[in-house]
């Protein structure tokens, strides 16, 4: 290893445990810090499994920013003019605000509905390639290296999550890959995860946090001691259609 | 056998000449591609982050290599991973010069236009450089700059070295 | 007593054979050129959006796999029913399984976002996608019946020919009941979730199937001046009127079935009565003109005895059953996703309203283009093998002239 320590390391390091450094004295905190960050050369393992709380009480009327928030961290959307030749039908959203009305109440509330990063995937399943594939972590991505759009995953997902890309892109952002004859849905802000392991924060909650709603909660729902996990077994949470017996990793309260 | 197989032999390998000598013949009319210089070095022995030749003949094994331990484990190492390939190898749009993959200035297709090889990368990947890549991620210099392999025993002396040196300021 | 039957290659050499040819390369060069157009510039062309994924090009196509497995039934009722008269009729219809088959895969393949990646298809396998089976199902299919026929093309191998046939026939039934899962599968859609899916596709596969083959066989003998013998054709018009009417009735039990169970109340009501262009494709093209009116000319005792008439059942057999697969694969999806019931949605995403879907030209092109394949595949393959028996006078293909044994066969298929 070098002698130095670059400042551009120095960063990297700060942006992740920067944190816990000024903090430790003995060597083992340390360790336990870094271990809550993978390491960038270690693989995902099922010991996480990362998802969201949706509190759609805290969902502000009209509000969008969740959305917008996706949009300028994964480049899709109208805000970037990413498909320009697209008809609005035809362009990707990889989250979208669904406004609900109560038929007999009247009673009419909001939420953001994305990939629900089921641990049971009808699109994983049905995917003839495997290009649908759900990470040890449970975040389910499409690797489209090997997708050849045949889209049998939009017509499985009961969540209408994924769309299909119908003209060439070019621009795309380094964090989200996409482009023609191939399908994308919400990858959680993979990135993110990544990086910044439990600490990470996915866009649409930054956003959503920025704008003072705070309806979001992402964390890991195999540690009963995270934030998600306390406030799921305090306020329980809600599946869209858990009928369906998917286990999503996305649950809701409010609803 | 053996009188039947004899001319046969030689007209297999009038051919086989015939074949090899359009290559050269061609070479003739087909200037060598002309390969962008990269915008750093890897270190001072070494351009690329494996010796030039080994990149010129197996750079896509690296890449796909790392492609799928990115793709499906979330492994997120830098020294083979294609965002670095374009950061050093294509001019930033900030330099004013936006190249992009169908043209020959571009570092990739620059070579593949000439060997005729399908590049199946740019249809989902940007081919330029991000306009705010950080500079210091992003810029090689010389020494091992951000290529290196972070292994977690690794990650931890550094952290430590820092918070000695910072406990030490 | 009995006359043997030969088969003997097409000889016809003149403007009327290669007209035809020139036709179906027409057809088919056109359907490459639309997707040629709509691969170049992406689907923004069609269409197909995010609430329709399959469009028309998948109509065309699932319409012409299941076609194709029924149109190896007359092959099967002569080797593993055995029932003599359909014999003679067996190498055409394994031959138009297959072709019917690769048409329908080419519109398939065709219309993947990323064609270019066929190979990928190829060589990644996810075995718990029933779509990754299906395409060892139509691999399979196709190298099976490919063996039928020589077993049946091959004076040596004739005694092999009834195993082989019963071993096509055990795969048929497999392949459509896969395709039909495709559907099956989607628990999500409302339109799709119901177990009668499967056997639904094996009566259609039945009913599509022979109105080609009975098509492809008039034209095939007349424009050869071969005789086709009354009786023989009589059972064939027949056998189809009950494989209509068995789909019919499986649409019946379908509807029925869903009416029975409460959450599928809103996709009945919709496809039954509020579903504007749906309902009408449903009860005008579907059940009128795919069902009730063939089955009419059919069993009409006058109609039923012109082979002109004949002829147009079958057409509208295959019409009312291209419209039929409009009405699953459209119809299913433009349908919204129930995900809160009990209350009313709304996003920029459609959610809970009817989804819009005006098919392109292309689309039309090349779904086209996947029946010139087939039929193209048929001229040509009929001229350079003895595909086609010489006769199939009643004297010698049908000396019993027996319309009793038509509803056994029927009952049997
Ligand atoms: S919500 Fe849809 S896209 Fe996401 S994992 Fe579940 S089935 Fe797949
Ligand atoms: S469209 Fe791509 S990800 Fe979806 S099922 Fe097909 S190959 Fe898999």
């Amino acid at each position: 290893m070098s002698e130095h320590v670059d400042t551009s390391r120095r960063r990297f390091i700060g942006g992740t445990a920067g944190a816990a450094a000024g903090m430790s004295i003995a060597p083992g905190v340390f360790l336990n810090q870094v271990a809550q960050a993978k390491p960038a050369d270690q693989p995902v393992t099922s010991e996480n499994r990362w998802g969201m709380l949706i509190d759609t009480n805290k969902c502000g009327d009209g509000c969008d920013a969740c959305v917008r928030g996706c949009m300028e961290e994964n480049g899709w959307g109208d805000i970037n003019d990413s498909e320009p030749h697209s008809a609005p039908e035809q362009k990707a959203q990889w989250i979208r605000i669904v406004e609900l009305r109560d038929t007999r109440t009247g009673y009419a509330h909001q939420l953001p509905l994305m990939c629900q990063h089921c641990k049971h995937p009808p699109c994983v399943d049905v995917c003839p390639t495997g290009a649908s594939m759900k990470r040890a972590d449970g975040i389910v991505l499409v690797d489209k290296h090997i997708c050849i759009g045949c889209r049998y995953c939009m017509m499985a997902c009961p969540y209408k999550a994924r769309s299909f890309i119908h003209e060439d892109l070019q621009d795309q952002l380094v964090v989200a890959p996409r482009g023609k004859g191939t399908v994308e849905s919400c990858t959680l802000c993979v990135h993110r995860v990544d990086r910044d392991g439990a600490d990470a924060v996915p866009a649409c909650a930054e956003a959503c946090a920025a704008e003072g709603h705070d309806a979001f909660v992402f964390g890991d729902l195999n540690d009963p001691n995270s934030e998600i996990s306390r406030q799921l077994a305090l306020h329980g949470g809600t599946e869209i259609r858990a009928d369906l017996g998917l286990d999503l990793g996305v649950r809701y309260r409010g609803i | 056998m053996t009188r039947l197989f004899k001319p046969l032999q030689s007209l297999v390998l009038a051919v086989g000449m015939a074949f090899l000598a359009i290559p050269l013949l061609a070479g003739a009319e087909v200037p060598r591609p002309d390969i962008p210089q990269a915008n750093a070095r890897y270190s001072e022995a070494q351009g690329c982050v494996e010796p030039t030749e080994e990149m010129r003949k197996n750079h896509m094994e690296y890449i796909l290599h790392q492609r799928d331990e990115t793709m499906r484990q979330g492994v997120r190492t830098k020294q083979y991973s294609l965002e670095e390939c374009i950061n050093c190898h294509v001019p930033k749009p900030e330099s004013g010069k936006i190249v992009r993959s169908d043209s020959k200035e571009h570092f990739c297709s620059s070579c593949h236009s000439y060997a005729a090889v399908k590049i199946d990368c740019f249809s989902c990947h940007r081919d330029t450089p991000m306009p705010d890549a950080e500079p210091g991620m992003h810029r090689l210099g010389g020494g091992k700059g951000h290529h290196f392999t972070e292994t977690e025993t690794e990650l931890t002396a550094d952290v430590l070295r820092a918070a000695t040196e910072e406990g030490l300021q | 007593m009995k006359k043997t039957i030969h088969f003997r290659e097409v000889t016809n050499n003149g403007t009327g054979y290669w007209g035809l040819i020139g036709i179906l390369g027409l057809i088919v060069a056109i359907g490459l050129g639309a997707t040629y157009y709509m691969e170049h510039h992406g689907h923004y062309v069609t269409g197909m959006n995010n609430q329709i994924v399959w469009g028309i090009p998948h109509v065309f196509a699932v319409f012409l796999i299941v076609a194709a497995s029924g149109a190896l039934n007359v092959a099967s009722i002569g080797s593993v029913f055995g029932k003599a008269p359909y014999k003679p009729l067996a190498p055409l219809s394994g031959l138009l399984a297959v072709t019917l088959l690769i048409g329908g895969l080419a519109i398939l393949v065709l219309d993947l976002g990323r064609p270019d990646r066929l190979i990928v298809a190829m060589t990644y396998y996810n075995f718990k996608s029933i779509f990754a089976w299906n395409i060892i199902l139509y691999n399979g299919f196709i190298a099976i019946v490919a063996v039928y026929l020589w077993m049946l093309m091959d004076p040596s191998k004739k005694q092999y020919s009834s195993t082989v046939g019963f071993f096509a026939f055990l795969w048929r039934l497999i392949l459509t009941t896969g395709t039909g899962s495709i559907f099956g599968f989607i628990v999500a859609r409302q339109a799709y979730d119901a177990a009668i899916m499967a056997p639904l596709f094996v009566v259609m596969s039945f009913s599509f199937g022979l109105a080609i083959y009975l098509l492809v066989l008039m034209a095939g003998m007349k424009w050869t001046g071969r005789p086709l013998g009354d009786a023989l054709l009589r059972r064939l018009k027949n056998l189809l009127g009950v494989f209509v009417g068995g789909v019919l009735y499986f649409v019946l039990a379908y509807h029925l079935t869903n009416l029975y169970a409460t959450e599928h109340h809103g996709y009945e009501h919709f496809l039954l009565l509020g579903g504007g262009i749906y309902t009408q494709l449903f009860w005008i093209g579907q059940i009128l003109i795919g069902s009730l009116i063939p089955l009419a000319m059919l069993y009409h005792p006058g109609l039923g005895r012109s082979r002109t008439a004949i002829g147009w059942a079958c057409a509208l057999v295959i019409l009312g059953g291209l419209t039929q697969m409009y009405t699953i694969i459209i119809g299913g999806q433009a349908y919204p996703l129930v995900l809160f019931p009990g209350m009313e949605v709304s996003s920029s995403f459609y959610d809970g309203v009817v989804a819009e879907y005006s098919p392109a030209l292309p689309e039309f092109l090349l779904g086209i283009g996947g029946f010139g394949i087939a039929l193209i595949a048929v001229a040509l393959a009929v001229k350079v093998l003895p595909f086609m028996p010489q006769t199939l006078e009643d004297a010698v293909a049908d000396p019993h002239h027996g319309g009793a044994t038509d509803a056994a066969a029927g009952k049997a298929a």
